[in-house]
């Protein structure tokens, strides 16, 4: 009876000191910059085999409305604070305009009408926060192609940079997408969100949708749009808010 | 004079599990130990930064959508003193070790799964679906090319494919009361896998193992454009979660059973056997116990 006690103590204490033993190795290694840059890898692979098995229009999956979900859940940001903003939500954002700039042959802006103007697109769509909770709901909004076609990408332009007006921590949310998704037919910059003008919970007055990819790129507040070669001069150059500040994939597809 | 296999077991100077000791065989060819120790690593990560990313949300829900304000299937959460799981309407206190627990600093923490469970130990969402989406490449590859592997070399249809006669319910009655008595099988019969593990080995390796890796491409925003099958089979993202969680759990139980199994069957040599595929054959067992030498004097 002894001998079964020691040994049950003796795996026990074996089976402890393994585990401890692998979580902090784990938690060393997390911490070691170049197996980061090992794990970090599978990023690019992810991103290069969903390209490669993807069709490029592929779209997503559109439901129906008794789909969508009884309360789409806000999340991130949901009231700017800067005064300009104030100042544009206080005149319902009459004075309002988008800009494009950057790698572009000719730099314009839009108003919210003019926008509403151009092609636009509704759709019923998931949105997956990349904590794991998903939401229905239904987006309408100017194509995010037709702006880019009416000013004129340069040919050195690789990526859209959406430059937002909320901040987090005093830094400015922005996010970035390749070509690929800014053509994507589904990708829109939405004005409404289930049938009404969009709330300032969820980005008014326009909300960028990349329906591909998880919530944090689906910037909200967006004010500008700059079409760029590189995204190395943003932030801390990895292409987003978040993924400056915590390290999340710029390639949310996954 | 004693007979050999006798005379073996008293000059041997630590007394042996088994009385006396069968020949060493080779039982694993070297695919079977590559893939078990890599794996063993691979799903350990993927276990246990998946608890990590679980916390970001610990709710699951049936379904093309979840978020908090819907119905949820089973969650973790807290009370300000006390943790708790429910599943549908029937609550679980779980104090101390899911959703209200203690930390290594003596700080309370109300996290679904503790330190201990998960990769990072502290939360971090970020690093952990890097661990997470770096070894799921791991893990497709290396049971992709182990499945194909196995069935090239006829490993599939020969060691673990289930014979008719093995899945009778009287054979497989007979096997778990064999089990239950601790009298697992020997000599030659000690060299094939039994139909129990058979059956945990198959259901890990063409059931659990797919529907772990179908099931978290589901969840993927860009896999779902690519193969909006994936969210017709599993009835929606939210379904494909919950039932990634609930495979994650079924081999968390495997695991559980497999080094039960292992320690109860002798730890050292079904180990050996796993590093370098030889295996001591437990003899045949006498139809009555035979007397020791030992027990006579």
């Amino acid at each position: 009876m002894s001998r079964i006690i020691t040994r049950r103590n003796m795996l026990t204490t074996t089976a402890a000191a393994a585990g401890s033993v692998l979580l902090t190795g784990c938690d060393e290694l997390g911490r070691s910059e170049s197996f980061r840059k090992v794990l970090h890898s599978a990023e690019k692979l992810t991103f290069r085999t969903q390209r490669l098995i993807t069709d490029r229009n592929a779209l997503a999956r559109e439901f129906s409305a008794s789909d969508m979900s009884p309360i789409f859940r806000a999340n991130g940001s949901t009231m700017p604070r800067a005064s300009s903003y104030q100042q544009h939500l206080s005149e319902r954002f009459a004075n309002w305009r988008l800009q494009i700039d950057g790698l572009v042959q000719a730099p314009r802006s839009w108003s919210l009408g003019e926008l509403r103007k151009m092609p636009q697109r509704a759709q019923i769509t998931r949105h997956d926060c990349v904590e794991g909770w998903s939401a229905i709901g239904q987006w309408a909004g100017a194509r995010l192609a037709p702006l880019l076609d009416a000013a004129v990408l340069l040919p050195a332009a690789r990526y859209i940079v959406f430059h937002c007006a909320d901040e987090i921590g005093g830094a400015p949310y922005y996010e970035s997408i390749d070509l690929v998704d800014a053509y994507h037919p589904q990708t829109i910059l939405a004005h409404s969100m289930n049938g009404q003008t969009l709330p300032v919970a969820h980005g008014a007055p326009l909300r960028l949708r990349v329906e591909r990819q998880l919530g944090y790129k689906q910037a909200k507040y967006v004010m500008r749009l700059q079409a760029v070669e590189s995204l190395e001069d943003f932030g801390k150059g990895r292409g987003g808010f978040w993924e400056d500040r915590i390290g999340y994939e710029w390639y949310a597809g996954i | 004079m004693s007979e050999p296999a006798t005379a073996d077991v008293q000059t041997g100077s630590p007394p042996p599990a088994t009385p006396v000791r069968g020949p060493l065989v080779f039982r694993h060819r070297i695919s079977t130990r590559l893939w078990h120790w890599l794996n063993a690593v691979t799903i350990v990560v993927m276990l246990m930064s998946g608890l990590t990313i679980f916390n970001a949300h610990p709710r699951l829900y049936w379904g093309q959508f979840g978020a908090n304000t819907d119905a949820a299937l089973f969650r973790i959460s807290n009370t300000p003193t006390t943790g708790f799981i429910e599943i549908g309407t029937l609550r679980i206190e779980t104090t101390g070790v899911l959703g209200r627990w203690t930390d290594s600093k003596g700080a309370q923490q109300i996290y679904a799964f503790p330190s201990w469970a998960t990769i990072p130990s502290m939360y971090n969402l970020a690093l952990a679906r890097r661990w997470h989406l770096f070894f799921a490449w791991v893990l497709g590859i290396s049971a992709g090319a182990y499945l194909l592997w196995s069935l090239v070399n006829g490993h599939l249809g020969r060691d673990l494919a289930p014979r008719t006669a093995e899945l009778a319910p009287s054979h497989i009655w007979h096997d778990i009361k064999e089990h239950a008595r601790l009298r697992f099988p020997t000599g030659e019969a000690a060299l094939r896998y039994n139909i129990l593990q058979k059956l945990a080995y198959v259901s890990v390796l063409l059931l659990l193992i797919p529907l772990i890796v179908l099931t978290g491409l589901t969840m993927s925003p860009g896999m779902n454009a690519a193969w909006p099958w994936l969210l017709d089979l599993f009835a929606g993202r939210q379904s494909a979660r919950t039932l990634h969680f609930v495979a994650a759990m079924l081999i968390v139980g495997f695991i559980v059973v497999h080094l039960l199994m292992v320690v109860l069957a002798g730890p050292f040599n079904e180990i050996r056997s796993m590093i370098t595929g030889r295996y001591r054959l437990p003899l045949e067992r006498a139809p009555s116990p035979v007397p020791m030498p030992e027990s006579a004097s």
